[in-house]
């Protein structure tokens, strides 16, 4: 079963966590170290198929087709950007309660204190082709 | 399926000269790049188990021209004029095709790498086709590095060889200025797999340093066949001196470490000791172009024992002389910098001042001034600029360097 793990800009349940930026850098190590392992950890178990980390808000871009002549762009930044997706995980797992478990683990990633951050995790399952 | 280790090597050496030979003999490059690519399939399977043959050239070429023919004769069939198919000669005799094959040697090689990098092609097409017809990767491999899947790369390489075809040409050395121009979009197709290699960004980093490798042999192989051309010789020399930080560029768990903080005892003494040589050579003959100019620049800091030896003055010198050839704004950053380093931040900083609209919003812009702004004493300032640059770089590794950056600064301010 193939499940996608999302991470959007919303999902904080912590109101005490700043910007990354006002982080000690040991924090901010911790936290991509964390990433890293849990990574090559899912890799080791056979489960990982792909992560991957979206450029920020500030560069997205909205697109709606309105005709051949006047497609309509729009730029960011997005202040209202809390919908916006930060970065995914798809993962190849035996069950639902293994996704979630996974996902779990992920929430768990160290805050600026090295507390779990507990930032929602949104799983998803990704739809297959027909059953037999 | 991966190649055997010593057969990969042979492989890609023989790569060039086996294409070389068979779009010289029958002429259509596209189907010639797929029976040569058939042909090498095939070596990696039956090489390891049966042996080497002793000529590996000429063994590749037998077998593409074989396929060749057989296309053509079933192709003919199909018209119902089998008369069209003649009797083939050299296809027979590998060690006849080898002899041809080194006849044409490095010039064959080149005017493949002038096919490959066509004006018709975009950049992502054309370091596609360099690397597999040339390199002689295989699709999956060049898949694997550019992080699309294998199907996705065959595909783009297949409408690259479609759009060559479109606008023909005859398989031979262009002459004068065309051979300059052509050549011209050659070192820049390497330059650019060069940097695909060299630049950490997402993606598995061990498949990704093979390019930068790929990158410097494409720059020796068109050296072979333009051994005087002085810009061929600094894109090498450039290539070299850069990749010699490769040890030192990132720390054990993958972080960037800018050039002033690395330990330069990593640096690759060799790659630096070839770099610099080539490099004076090619400025002996007196013709100085963009790529000798960056090598003149690594070779600066390769020199300098420790980052304070550094001789700004002269690299801000350097960057002057390559703004005024190219224009290029990413060239006045870099000389912001050394004018930073030689008359201090308010020199580098009112250089930018002239570059705000001609890179907008560029990451790098906004990474310099914080750079130079830290130098100043402007904490408050430096942590914005840190701020904003990582909000608009689309490397990982960068955004995490970035990050801390200001994370750091703000921690001192406390």
């Amino acid at each position: 079963m193939r499940f996608m793990l999302l991470q959007d800009y919303g999902g904080m349940t912590r109101d005490d966590v700043p910007v990354m930026s006002e982080w000690a850098p040991e924090a901010i190590e911790a936290h991509i170290e964390f990433q890293k392992d849990f990574n090559a950890e899912l890799k080791e178990r056979g489960e990982f198929v792909e992560a991957q980390a979206l450029s920020s808000p500030a560069l997205a871009k909205f697109v709606v087709s309105g005709g051949p002549a006047d497609t309509v762009v729009t730029d960011g930044p997005f202040p209202e950007s809390k919908e916006l997706l930060a970065g995914y995980r798809m993962i190849d797992v035996e069950s639902i309660e293994r996704a979630l478990e996974i996902a779990a683990q992920a929430s768990a990633a160290p805050a600026h204190d090295g507390t779990p951050i507990r930032q929602a995790i949104e799983v998803r399952e990704v739809m297959g082709p027909i059953e037999h | 399926m991966p190649r055997p280790p010593d057969t990969e090597g042979l492989l890609r050496e023989a790569a060039p000269l086996v294409l070389a030979a068979v779009v010289r003999r029958f002429g259509d490059f596209g189907e010639s790049e797929d029976a040569v690519q058939e042909a090498m399939l095939a070596a990696s399977t039956q090489w390891p188990a049966q042996g080497t043959p002793e000529s590996p050239v000429g063994w590749l070429i037998h077998v593409a021209s074989r396929r060749m023919t057989d296309r053509i004769r079933s192709e003919s069939a199909r018209r119902g004029r089998e008369d069209a198919v003649a009797a083939d000669r050299v296809g027979s005799d590998p060690a006849a095709a080898a002899d041809l094959a080194a006849a044409g040697g490095h010039d064959d090689t080149l005017v493949l790498m002038f096919m490959c990098c066509h004006p018709a092609l975009t950049p992502a097409s054309a370091i596609a086709l360099t690397l597999r017809a040339v390199a002689g990767l295989t699709t999956a491999e060049i898949g694997n590095a550019f992080l699309v899947p294998e199907a996705t790369m065959a595909q783009r390489i297949s409408r690259a060889k479609k759009s060559i075809e479109a606008s023909p040409e005859p398989f031979r050395m262009p002459a004068g200025d065309e051979r300059q121009e052509r050549l011209r979009s050659v070192l820049r197709v390497i330059y650019l797999i060069f940097n695909e290699g060299y630049v950490t960004s997402s993606g598995p980093e061990l498949a990704r340093a093979e390019l930068a490798n790929e990158a410097i042999r494409l720059a020796r192989i068109a050296r072979l066949a333009l051994p005087e051309d002085p810009e061929v010789a600094g894109l090498l020399a450039l290539m070299l001196l850069t990749d010699a930080r490769r040890p030192a560029r990132t720390d054990a768990t993958g972080k960037l470490v800018p050039l002033a903080e690395q330990d330069r005892a990593l640096w690759d003494r060799g790659s630096i000791a070839m770099g610099t040589e080539l490099l004076a050579e090619a400025v002996a003959r007196g013709a100085v172009g963009e790529y000798q100019l960056q090598a003149a620049i690594a070779a600066e800091h390769a020199q300098a024992a420790r980052a304070e030896d550094t001789d700004w003055r002269e690299i801000a010198g350097l960057y002057g002389l390559l703004e005024r050839m190219t224009g290029n704004p990413m060239v006045a950053l870099n000389r912001a910098i050394a004018a930073a380093m030689v008359d201090g931040p308010e020199a580098g900083l009112a250089l930018l001042e002239e570059l705000d609209e001609r890179l907008e919003d560029h990451h790098r812009l906004h990474a310099t001034r914080a750079h130079l702004l830290e130098m100043s004493g402007d904490v408050g300032g430096a942590i914005a600029e840190y701020r904003a640059a990582a909000g608009r770089t689309n490397s990982l590794p960068e955004q995490q360097y970035l990050t801390t950056q200001a994370a750091r600064l703000n921690e001192r301010r406390g």
